[in-house]
């Protein structure tokens, strides 16, 4: 497995007449990363790909590949390849010529672009599909066709635009897989634009969290899920609760919120805003479904929160639980079926507990809408 | 009765699918087919007057046919060397037309089909506003540009690029930008139709994978853009081996257009057998040459019709 080709943006500003889609976007992509953009739609990261791929020139800032600066090189002769959304496979060429088209483009023999075309179907287990026009195929065997066409061009970079939403859930979560090990197979860096966090936790080794033209975070799955950045982080990937409040006192790394109906409650201040709460402030506190216990009813503290249950699901592996939460948004409580006997709380107030370490606080902001 | 004729019966009612029925074998039949079989039947009979039409002299015959090719009996040479040179060259020209027009038009389509913006509107509605001037007119106007003391030849006698006017007419220079002027928008709106319809990411994908521009056209839009450019090609020649008027008024002295011939019997020498024979031979050579184009380059009949 080589090192692989590293992607930097620098300073990246990316204008539409007024519309400013790409703000001061600053990115470093390690060499066969699997690396992925991920924000609701319009929120720019298409645009950023565009500026990759170089169907985009962007009105400030540089895109490095490999560490040489693209400017004014076009997409044809950048060390990238794209799949696209729509996949794109050209309609009247059958699939074995589709694969070869890069190398039909360098004038490569018929006999040879054979060869290679069946070893990349080989490669994506479409073997003797070669001589099906594209539109013979089903839809993940396109998908894999237009994967094996862009891998065929032997790309530094390979930059695919949601390319799994056309599929059905089951063939999504399937071609999830079988990308992640394509990409670890062929070890060069991949960037991927999407829009489900689902898909961007399970493959990616970092992920850039993209909000209205803003990098709000990067970094892994992990840190991106347990340790938000920005509240439009925390409520954009995965279901949190959120609960609004102001500083009463920050500690070392725990910050003690205020909010209307939950009494005083007890967060850990999430590492990108240490130090940058103090007492008064306007604060948002994050706790994840999954991270609540029960707790004996009116148990009191700043790490209990009490509601009165509203609604409740039986979910299999899980009992989901609906409460009046903070300024009236629902919040959510999963608890885990352990066999447990579980009586309806419709109605009923409901005390819960958390780890501090589970509840993390940061400044105000916007919350990413659903 | 097919199932396509219940079907369609069964969407429209009797009393309106008859109603549409009749209107189109009226149209294909009375109209179109019919006629042409008179024709084809003129084209076999000797040119009477019309007392003795349907009297013991009018046989079929293949004398008209024959005079196409041999002349006429007993005449000075062993060949209709002269209508034979003016039908082959109409369909040179023919044939010259449709691929200058092609050649033109492409471009135009293709930057028509594949650019946003108001200003393509402004720009196609440029290329249809001449077409509301009748082809006579236009024909005439063409004669004021390319005549010998026309706009052209002043301008480029005034410029130094010519001492002496240059003979555009005599030349057939105006006509052929009369033939291939007036049917510009035949090739273009078949073609755009077919491009505005190609998926821009295709283009994006080849020139993602390095593809030059010609390139990208070779492998992408053109293959895809072909039943456009064939319906296109296939109506400007047809159009242009047929055309009259332009001919008529643009064609040097010395050089024919082959419907121009065909006139000639109907009208001046009053010989329709004469004339339907030409006529035919001009359509059958036609659909000839176009069905073998047709399949030299791999097009259906169906494509033709998108």
């Amino acid at each position: 497995m080589s090192a692989g080709v590293g992607v930097d943006l620098e300073k990246l500003w990316i204008r539409f007449g007024d519309f400013v889609a790409v703000r001061d976007a600053n990115v470093h992509i390690n060499g066969g990363d699997f690396f992925s953009f991920l924000g609701p739609s319009g929120c720019g990261k298409t645009t950023i790909l565009r500026a990759v791929s170089g169907f985009l020139e962007p009105s400030e800032g540089q895109v490095l590949i490999g560490g040489n600066n693209m400017k004014g090189i076009g997409p044809n002769k950048r060390p990238t390849a794209l799949i696209f959304q729509n996949l794109a496979l050209f309609p009247l060429m059958k699939v074995w010529e589709n694969i070869t088209f890069s190398m039909e483009v360098k004038g490569a023999s018929a006999k040879e672009r054979r060869k290679r075309a069946d070893e990349l179907l080989d490669m994506i287990a479409l073997p003797d599909q070669g001589d099906k026009l594209p539109w013979e195929l089903s839809g993940g065997q396109r998908q894999r066709v237009a994967i094996a066409r862009a891998l065929c061009a032997e790309p530094d970079v390979l930059l695919l635009d949601e390319p799994l939403s056309a599929l059905d859930l089951k063939l999504r979560q399937h071609m999830r897989t079988e990308l992640r090990e394509i990409q670890k197979r062929v070890g060069i860096t991949f960037i991927y634009i999407t829009h489900d966090q689902g898909e961007a936790l399970t493959m990616s080794d970092n992920i850039a969290v993209m909000r209205a033209g803003v990098i709000d975070q990067i970094g892994d799955g992990k840190t991106i899920y347990n340790d938000p950045a920005t509240a439009f982080a925390a409520s954009f990937v995965g279901e949190n609760n959120v609960f609004r409040g102001t500083v009463k006192q920050v500690q070392s790394d725990t910050a003690l919120i205020s909010t209307n109906r939950s009494g005083d409650l007890l967060a850990r201040v999430s590492s990108a805003n240490q130090g940058k709460m103090k007492a008064g402030d306007d604060a948002m506190m994050f706790i994840r479904p999954e991270a609540f216990a029960l707790a004996p009813v009116g148990a009191q503290g700043d790490h209990f929160v009490t509601a009165t249950v509203t609604n409740e699901e039986f979910e299999g592996n899980a009992f989901n639980i609906f409460m009046e939460g903070e300024g009236g948004k629902e919040m959510k409580v999963s608890l885990p079926n352990l066999g447990q006997s579980f009586d309806s709380h419709k109605g009923q107030p409901m005390t819960l507990q958390y780890d501090v370490q589970n509840a993390v606080a940061m400044p105000a902001g916007d919350l990413a809408t659903e | 009765m097919p199932r396509f004729l219940k079907e369609f019966f069964d969407r429209n009612g009797l009393g309106l699918g008859s109603v549409m029925l009749g209107l189109v074998l009226f149209w294909t039949i009375g109209l179109i087919i019919l006629p042409q079989l008179s024709m084809l039947d003129f084209s076999f009979r000797p040119n009477l007057p019309p007392p003795e039409i349907g009297g013991p002299k009018d046989l079929y015959t293949m004398e008209n046919y024959k005079y196409l090719v041999f002349g006429p009996e007993g005449g000075s040479q062993d060949y209709n060397a002269v209508d034979l040179k003016v039908f082959y060259r109409t369909l040179v020209a023919a044939i010259f037309v449709t691929i200058f027009n092609l050649i033109l038009c492409y471009p135009i389509a293709y930057y028509l089909a594949q650019t946003k913006g108001n200003h393509i509107r402004i720009f196609a509605l440029m290329l249809i506003i001449p077409y509301w001037i009748n082809e006579i007119l236009r024909a005439f106007a063409l004669r004021i540009i390319f005549g010998e003391t026309g706009v052209l030849n002043n301008l480029l006698v005034a410029a130094g690029i010519f001492d002496t006017p240059f003979d555009f007419v005599r030349n057939d220079i105006a006509l052929y930008a009369a033939l291939g002027y007036a049917y510009i928008l035949l090739m273009i709106f078949p073609i755009y139709n077919v491009i505005e319809s190609l998926d821009r990411n295709q283009i994006e994908a080849a020139r993602d994978m390095g593809a030059s521009w010609p390139m990208i056209h070779r492998r992408v839009v053109i293959p895809y853009a072909k039943p456009g450019i064939s319906s296109g090609c296939t109506m400007v020649f047809m159009l242009s081996a047929g055309a009259l008027a332009a001919p008529q008024i643009l064609g040097g002295p010395s050089s024919l257009w082959f419907t121009q011939l065909i006139y000639q019997q109907f009208n001046d020498n009053s010989d329709w057998p004469q004339g339907a024979a030409y006529a035919v031979v001009l359509l059958v050579t036609c659909i000839l040459l176009v069905l073998a184009l047709m399949r030299l380059f791999k097009v259906n009949m169906g494509d033709i019709g998108k």
